[in-house]
């Protein structure tokens, strides 16, 4: 029921940024309708930090022995799988609109390096995952290795944005995302759309929670029927 | 027992096994040398551009063979269920996990010493600054080592093992990379004052992922 309603705001508030960031704001003085792909861009980094925000606080409630329940590792495992859509999708983004403004489809911008880092770290993440133990065997290893990737992530920051320092700096492109919003309707979008696509996480990890569940409850269900078959079998006919 | 004990006796007993088996002499480090050996082909070594990036291509080979000497460690655990025995030993996770790790630091000290030999050679690197060379090392070796046990053990008993683990420890050290390279472009480059705070970097890396490590050890190697 809950997911119904989840869904439908999310349409619809899709819609509204849809409109926004297409008709409604007024192309930029400096970078024309390229910087509209700001209005995907930061809603997808925004979405992409949340979730592995949510994944390290969902494992460490798993790790400590009170609030211990499957919810949390199931919600660590959706949240991280959103979460690496959302990056992957922060990134092409980013890329696109860096094409046309910095000249370049990759630039070794702090940012930029640390994000993609970040990918391939909650890529690694979502592999341990599905390495086909059960369930019980999963939940300590994976919400330990959610914890070190996310304690990871402020140190690769940290030595990217050192490294880029040392770089020479950009000539052609300028490495910051100084992005002006004038007016009402630039600011007002971004915000909507970031309100607009946090709905949309929220969605998805409904979702996949909800079919995680199913998941789980399958297997358990299946051993049971097999038990079941068996104790009705008589004993004599039970092949050795 | 206390936990020096225990982890000299567990790093003796990864290192004898080395020493027998003579897998890290026999495959890890011709591993390293031969990827050497491919960025001169990679790279064209007329153009004086090994030598400019050497400290880079010494680290990447360095991480390469380290992920095989990790997968070595934790597959001498698998047969014989040797796990168990590790697990039934009554020693302390930390202790188990220091052991391990130390066992790699020796193994990786030593492909580094030789790898590092073959990139003056084959490459034409005039050494500058070998104490700040010497002082990245160390930690960078230390970060290295203690991630790839971390990681070793989340493998431990998973199936798809050997490709799970690079995919897991590759980002994990792009710090150890970062900092190892820039450090030791700094020292071969005579400006020892840029390598310094690499230095701290590394350590405060290796300080983190050896914490971590110790804590999550003995439990993981329980559940693995």
């Amino acid at each position: 029921m809950t997911l119904k309603w989840l869904t439908g705001l999310t349409v619809v508030s899709l819609a509204v940024t849809v409109v926004l960031a297409l008709v409604v704001a007024p192309a930029d003085a400096v970078q024309g309708d390229a910087y509209r792909l700001m209005y995907l861009h930061v809603p997808t980094a925004w979405l992409a930090y949340l979730a592995f925000f949510v994944t390290a606080v969902a494992s460490a409630l798993w790790l400590w022995p009170r609030t211990r329940s499957t919810t949390w590792d199931l919600l660590a495992g959706a949240s991280a799988e959103v979460g690496v859509i959302f990056t992957g999708l922060c990134l092409a983004m980013g890329s696109f609109w860096g094409r046309p403004i910095w000249g370049t489809w990759w630039e070794w911008d702090a940012r930029v390096t640390t994000t993609a880092v970040l990918f391939f770290l909650y890529l690694g993440y979502l592999a341990l995952r599905r390495t086909g133990v059960t369930a019980a065997e999963r939940g300590k290893r994976c919400a330990i290795a959610a914890l070190i990737a996310f304690a990871d992530v402020p140190v690769v920051h940290f030595s990217v944005t050192w490294w880029e320092t040392l770089h020479q700096d950009a000539t052609v492109f300028n490495p910051k995302l100084d992005v002006h919003f004038e007016g009402f309707w630039m600011p007002f979008t971004l915000v909507f759309a970031v309100f607009a696509f946090t709905l949309l996480y929220a969605t998805l990890v409904t979702a996949r929670l909800q079919l995680a569940e199913l998941e789980e409850g399958k297997e358990e269900r299946e051993l049971e029927r097999a038990i079941e078959r068996r104790v009705r079998v008589p004993a004599e006919q039970v092949p050795v | 027992m206390s936990i020096l004990r225990s982890s000299l006796l567990v790093a003796g007993k990864d290192l004898r096994i080395e020493r027998r088996s003579r897998v890290a002499m026999q495959q890890v480090l011709p591993f390293g040398a031969i990827v050497l050996v491919l960025f001169a082909f990679a790279l064209d070594p007329d153009r004086g551009l090994l030598s400019r990036v050497a400290p880079g291509l010494f680290w990447t080979a360095v991480l390469l063979a380290a992920l095989l000497a990790v997968g070595r460690a934790f597959a001498v655990e698998e047969g014989n269920a040797a796990r168990d025995g590790l697990r039934l030993s009554g020693l302390d996770g930390i202790a188990i996990f220091f052991g391990k790790a130390v066992a790699i630091v020796v193994e990786l000290a030593v492909l580094e010493v030789v790898l590092g030999l073959g990139v003056v050679v084959l490459y034409d690197v005039e050494v500058h600054g070998l104490l700040l060379i010497v002082a990245a090392a160390i930690p960078a070796t230390i970060g290295l080592a203690a991630t790839g046990t971390v990681y070793g053990v989340l493998g431990l008993g998973v199936r798809a093992r050997e490709t799970l683990v690079p995919l897991l420890v590759l980002p994990a050290v792009t710090p150890v990379m970062l900092g190892g390279t820039q450090a030791f472009d700094a020292a071969l480059d005579g400006r020892p004052g840029d390598g310094w705070p690499w230095v701290q970097l590394l350590w405060a890396f290796a300080l983190l992922v050896v914490t971590l490590g110790a804590l999550a050890f003995g439990p993981l190697l329980e559940e693995s």
